[in-house]
């Protein structure tokens, strides 16, 4: 008994994470040129084009308007194409990058906005180009945001991954709802929900930690 | 050095169209300290952004040494900013990197290589005193320390031409003093020209052989700066000189008080 309810946690665990590191680092990868083309595109930016800014703010509107489990229904012909099947984590991958790319292009374009023009123009002023200026300003200034914003994105991506669960994904949300909801397990529903708080603790506890390290260096006076 | 014929600029507003600038002339020759004084909103600031082309003009020329500033794009126009230096009222300074990589920043921006960027960060941090703030980060210097940055990092290509935007502004009277100091330093060392823009009469009586005085987007008066306090013909001239003379006047009548008694 003990041991079965282990070993399903242990496999619970291992699918979440297994989606949760690529459907975040896909994301993010997506998310940071997202959220860059719509600042840098934006009026008055280093890259002004309205059309383009417009249609990308459209599109994240329309996806994010999207509720996530009808996104994953929408999204199982394009994970068959891209990973060949529609089934398990590997193909929530493709549903979970897709969907959370929108939310990250928001948070990074938030991040990045919040660098003061002055920092900027200085940047403009000594003759950097606009991808110096992205990669050696704007994002590194941007760097404490950036991973605060990034760790609510992971771990909403952790609760994205029990919807997925509910529909065929695996991890834990498929271990809470197959054994705790549909048969009545309650140790299982309580293991998992266990589990669960610490994976998003120890996340939020990581996210802060390299934030605050990151600040402390620039901002603590000695 | 510099040369601006005709330069115009208008801002748009939802309240209508603002003239900022309305057909500048201007000649600063290699070498000098140049100040523009005005008020608030004169378009002071706005003529010396567009020396950069940090502010686009409408109209009009701009030619600094053998560029002219106003027909250049992209590449040529980045290649010719890193010859033009500039330093900011509130310093701009970046929060993430420290004074070495602040000052290295416009090199590897330049491209050049890394032991040449060592030799010349440390070479331009020496020249303004601040050696031993290289590891430090900008909240942890002082405004002035900060602007010494500044002027590092608008130095680091060598330029041929320093823009200060207001640079002492933001600063108390005595580290304004010492970097004025440090300006003409600079000026007499490198041969560099400087043109300054200002609200305070004190920079230019400090540090400016010429000036111009500039009101509502247009230079009223020009001239070597004696002339501004001996024979003000403007009215923002006689408006600033004016207030100073008030000053003297009842520092004279304290003064004299006080020997009385």
């Amino acid at each position: 008994m003990r041991d079965d309810l282990f070993d399903l946690l242990w496999e619970g665990l291992r699918e979440t994470l297994f989606m949760l590191v690529w459907s975040s680092f896909f994301a993010v990868a997506l998310g940071l040129a997202l959220g860059i083309v719509l600042v840098v595109t934006d009026k008055g930016h280093i890259l002004q084009a309205a059309a383009i800014n417009k249609a990308f703010s459209l599109l994240i509107g329309g996806v994010r308007s999207i509720p996530f489990i009808i996104l994953i229904v929408l999204l199982l012909p394009v994970a068959r194409m891209i990973v060949g099947t529609s089934l398990g984590p590997t193909a929530a991958i493709v549903a979970l990058s897709i969907g959370a790319t929108p939310f990250l292009g928001r948070i990074v374009e938030s991040s990045l906005k919040e660098v003061s023009g002055g920092k900027i123009e200085a940047a403009i002023a000594v003759g950097a180009s606009p991808l110096a200026i992205i990669f050696r300003v704007l994002i590194p200034e941007a760097l404490p945001a950036l991973v605060r914003g990034v760790t609510i994105a992971i771990i909403s991506i952790t609760e994205l991954t029990a919807v997925a669960g509910a529909i065929g994904a695996g991890g834990l949300g498929s271990l809470a709802i197959r054994f705790g909801y549909q048969r009545f397990r309650e140790d299982i529903m309580f293991a998992t929900v266990l589990v669960i708080i610490l994976l998003v603790q120890t996340i939020q506890w990581t996210g802060d930690f390299i934030a605050k390290t990151i600040h402390n260096r620039r901002f603590k006076l000695e | 050095m510099i040369l601006v014929e005709q330069l115009s600029k208008t801002y748009q507003t939802t309240k209508g169209s603002i003239l900022a600038l309305d057909r500048i002339d201007l000649k600063v020759r290699k070498g000098e300290i140049f100040g523009v004084i005005g008020f608030s909103g004169a378009g002071k600031s706005t003529l010396i952004r567009c020396l950069n082309r940090l502010e686009e003009p409408d109209s009009g020329r701009i030619r600094i040494g053998e560029d002219e500033i106003t027909q250049l794009k992209g590449k040529r126009l980045r290649q010719a900013r890193q010859k033009i230096g500039m330093i900011f009222q509130h310093f701009n300074l970046l929060d993430g990197k420290t004074v070495y990589h602040n000052v290295a920043f416009p090199l590897a921006v330049a491209g050049h290589p890394r032991d040449r960027i060592r030799s010349r960060v440390r070479e331009i941090l020496d020249l303004v005193n601040l050696s031993d703030k290289e590891g430090a980060y900008p909240a942890q210097l002082s405004g002035g320390q900060k602007q010494r940055v500044g002027i590092a990092r608008a130095l680091a290509n060598d330029p041929d031409v320093l823009l200060s935007d207001e640079a002492t502004s933001a600063l108390d009277p005595q580290t304004t003093f010492s970097i004025l100091e440090l300006l003409r330093d600079i000026n007499r060392q490198l041969n560099l020209t400087i043109v300054l823009i200002t609200h305070e009469l004190e920079v230019l009586q400090h540090i400016c052989d010429r000036m111009a005085v500039i009101e509502s987007g247009r230079i009223v008066e020009t001239g070597p700066v004696e002339k501004l306090f001996l024979n003000p013909e403007s009215e923002t001239a006689r408006r600033f000189v004016g207030v100073l003379d008030q000053y003297r006047a009842r520092r004279g009548i304290i003064e004299g008080m006080g020997a009385g008694i």
